[in-house]
């Protein structure tokens, strides 16, 4: 049997939508234009790499409403052999204990032998979903990565440490969580983009993976949203100078009054 | 031992984790004893390492009523496995039903991992936590910090997650029991090894020690125009500084980083030059005296953090103000004569 990588996306609110949480359900609003995660980019990325190395298949993953599946695309344009998205309306508030079950649910179906997470989603900014499905699966982890490769049959990885650099390694199957910003992205073709929308995304659901409700959705979520409220306003006390002629002179008399120069 | 062999006393007492820098408790983690004694009138804390029966005789002095410190050579600031496994026992053997964490890449793999463990909500970003009806109530931002949000947890225990940076550590000496755990560890945790430390060079030291930093981010065109930055630092007398995607690129070195995973600075001036301002970068430099902006995007976060800002392009303004700082010095040198 061959090697296999799984990569996990999340899909988010594009960058340039103003992030709203719903009145009604104290849910992120998530119908307006989506992304693929920035951060899932790098995954892919290092996905691809390892995956080189060892002739391996990689699988991507996410857990995303209907409505988010056809941004995964942009995965098959970089490079990904299949597809997979988890959707079933039942998911929706999903904390990041159900997120991390249904996905270890659906990565032991894989077994992969490298699971790849991004640093972070951009919207919810947990950055804690590889050492939750590290955990539900029994495997190492390693996060905050920079670099990993295969070495002897092991996961080598690189991360920053209090004093300078670590290297890891650790057994295969194991989870790897990047850190910020790992690699260089590549950037799709055309050609790619255009076969990529011949593939197929497979769409399957919570039922699909054996999962019960009560293990799913809001039931099996252990947080909630009490209450929102617009936080109170700190006036803005920062002098701001606008253009680039007597900017610098501004800033010398800021220094000034401050006692700097 | 008194407190600490009381049946009961466990439960209602957060445990808070602390970490470990340099050989001493980081800052963030003493602020969460703190916090706890706020909470429960009462705090626990468990601290990993080998040098942390040191670090754990610190505590006491910090509010800590009850201590648990593991040190055999398995424990290691940069391999979280055994530390989950050690916490984890812990939180089982005395019913902690709140366990509080500072984020940092351990921290946070640490969390993550409890929450799967014990199917225990974990919230984060948390900024306080308070009783409210006989409730836990967790307080944060989001949405770009405009808007508060208050969450709550169903069933036990009731992980909270502190965003970096948020409350001080108090110094309140308390009696304070001090023992050592002897976890049992999972083979999974003794899976992963460290196969090579690389220590970064003394130059991150100096970068503390600082009084007047200019940092370059995203907005800095490329490595030469680094130059622009160090000629005004050399003129105010500071040091360069960059975040994280310009040590990404290899630009400059990891140990001139400042931000979540590098250093924290505080030095009296501090000039970010083409920085957005994110959280991760904030965290390293927020404490500064006099924070001065120089960003071409007006709506970049780093104007909310300032007390004063040019949007502007930094390659034009930073050796204009180099020019007006090295006149003025020429100056004040030749009228001091
Ligand atoms: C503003 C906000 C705050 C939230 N706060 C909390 C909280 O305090 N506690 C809590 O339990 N839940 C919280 N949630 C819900 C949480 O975001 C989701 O459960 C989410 O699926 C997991 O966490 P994350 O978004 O932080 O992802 P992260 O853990 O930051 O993501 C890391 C990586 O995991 C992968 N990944 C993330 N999501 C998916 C997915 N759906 N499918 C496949 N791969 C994925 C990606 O590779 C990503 O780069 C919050 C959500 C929002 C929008
Ligand atoms: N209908 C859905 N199907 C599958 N996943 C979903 C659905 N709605 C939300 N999600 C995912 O569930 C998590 C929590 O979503 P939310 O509660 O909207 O923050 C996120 O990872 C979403 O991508």
């Amino acid at each position: 049997m061959g090697a296999k990588i799984c990569v996990c996306l999340k899909v988010v609110p594009r960058a340039e939508v103003q992030l709203r949480i719903e009145e009604a359900t104290h849910r992120l609003d998530r119908s307006g234009a989506s992304e693929l995660n920035p951060a899932d980019e790098y995954a892919i990325e290092e996905a691809l790499s390892i995956a080189a190395s060892l002739d391996a298949e990689v699988v991507a993953v996410s857990m995303v409403p209907l409505s988010g599946v056809e941004t995964l695309r942009h995965a098959l344009a970089l490079g990904v052999d299949r597809v997979v998205a988890i959707s079933d309306v039942s998911l929706a508030g999903a904390d990041m204990v159900v997120t991390s079950r249904v996905l270890a649910k659906f990565l032991e179906r894989e077994a992969p032998d490298v699971i790849v997470l991004g640093s972070q989603a951009m919207d919810g900014r947990g950055a804690m979903l590889g050492g939750a499905i590290g955990q539900h699966m029994d495997l190492p982890v390693m996060s905050g990565v920079r670099s990993a490769r295969v070495e002897g049959g092991r996961l080598r990885a690189t991360r920053l440490s209090a004093d300078g650099e670590v290297v890891l390694e650790t057994t295969m199957p194991c989870v790897v969580a990047l850190s910020g910003s790992a690699n260089v992205p590549r950037y799709p073709s055309f050609r790619d983009i255009v076969t990529s929308k011949r593939k197929d995304i497979s769409v399957i659901s919570a039922a699909d993976l054996g999962l019960v409700p009560s293990e799913s959705g809001p039931a099996g979520s252990r947080t909630h949203v009490i209450g929102i409220a617009p936080r109170p306003v700190r006036q803005a006390d920062a002098e701001i100078f606008v253009g680039e002629d007597g900017a610098a002179a501004f800033l010398v008399g800021v220094l000034d009054r401050a006692g700097l120069t | 031992m008194s407190g600490a062999d009381m049946s009961g006393s466990g439960s209602d007492t957060p445990l808070v984790f602390i970490e470990v820098r340099r050989g001493a408790a980081t800052p963030g983690s003493l602020a969460l004893l703190a916090t706890a004694r706020r909470l429960a009138g009462a705090a626990a804390a468990v601290v990993c390492g080998p040098d942390s029966e040191h670090v754990a005789r610190t505590l006491p002095g910090y509010g800590a009523d009850e201590v648990w410190f593991a040190d055999q050579p398995t424990f290691d600031a940069e391999l979280p496995g055994p530390i989950i496994d050690a916490v984890a026992g812990l939180i089982v053997a005395r019913g902690f039903a709140t366990v509080l964490l500072e984020t940092s890449v351990a921290a946070v793999e640490i969390a993550a991992s409890l929450s799967a463990r014990f199917d225990a909500g974990v919230n984060w970003d948390l900024q306080d936590v308070e009783m409210r009806d006989g409730q836990m109530v967790g307080t944060r931002l989001a949405l770009g910090d405009t808007v508060v949000i208050d969450v709550g947890w169903t069933g036990e225990p009731r992980l909270a997650s502190f965003r970096l940076g948020v409350g001080e550590p108090v110094e309140q000496q308390v009696p304070g029991s001090v023992q050592r755990l002897e976890p049992s560890i999972s083979s999974r945790a003794l899976r992963t090894t460290i196969h090579e430390r690389r220590d970064s060079t003394h130059e991150g030291a100096q970068l503390v020690d600082a009084a007047v930093i200019v940092a370059g981010g995203r907005g800095v065109r490329d490595a030469a125009s680094l130059q622009l930055l160090e000629a005004l630092a050399s003129a105010l007398g500071g040091m360069v500084a960059v975040s994280m995607p310009l040590v990404d690129r290899g630009w400059y070195p990891v140990s001139a980083q400042v931000g979540q995973t590098g250093q924290k600075v505080r030095p009296r001036l501090y000039i970010a030059c083409g920085i957005s301002g994110s959280l991760a970068h904030r965290v390293g430099m927020e404490k500064s005296g006099t924070i001065i902006a120089i960003n071409s995007d007006p709506s970049a976060s780093i104007f909310g953090l300032c007390d004063a800002g040019v949007v502007g392009d930094l390659h034009e303004v930073v050796p204009e103000l180099t020019r007006l700082i090295r006149a003025r010095r020429a100056a004040e040198a030749s009228a001091a004569g």
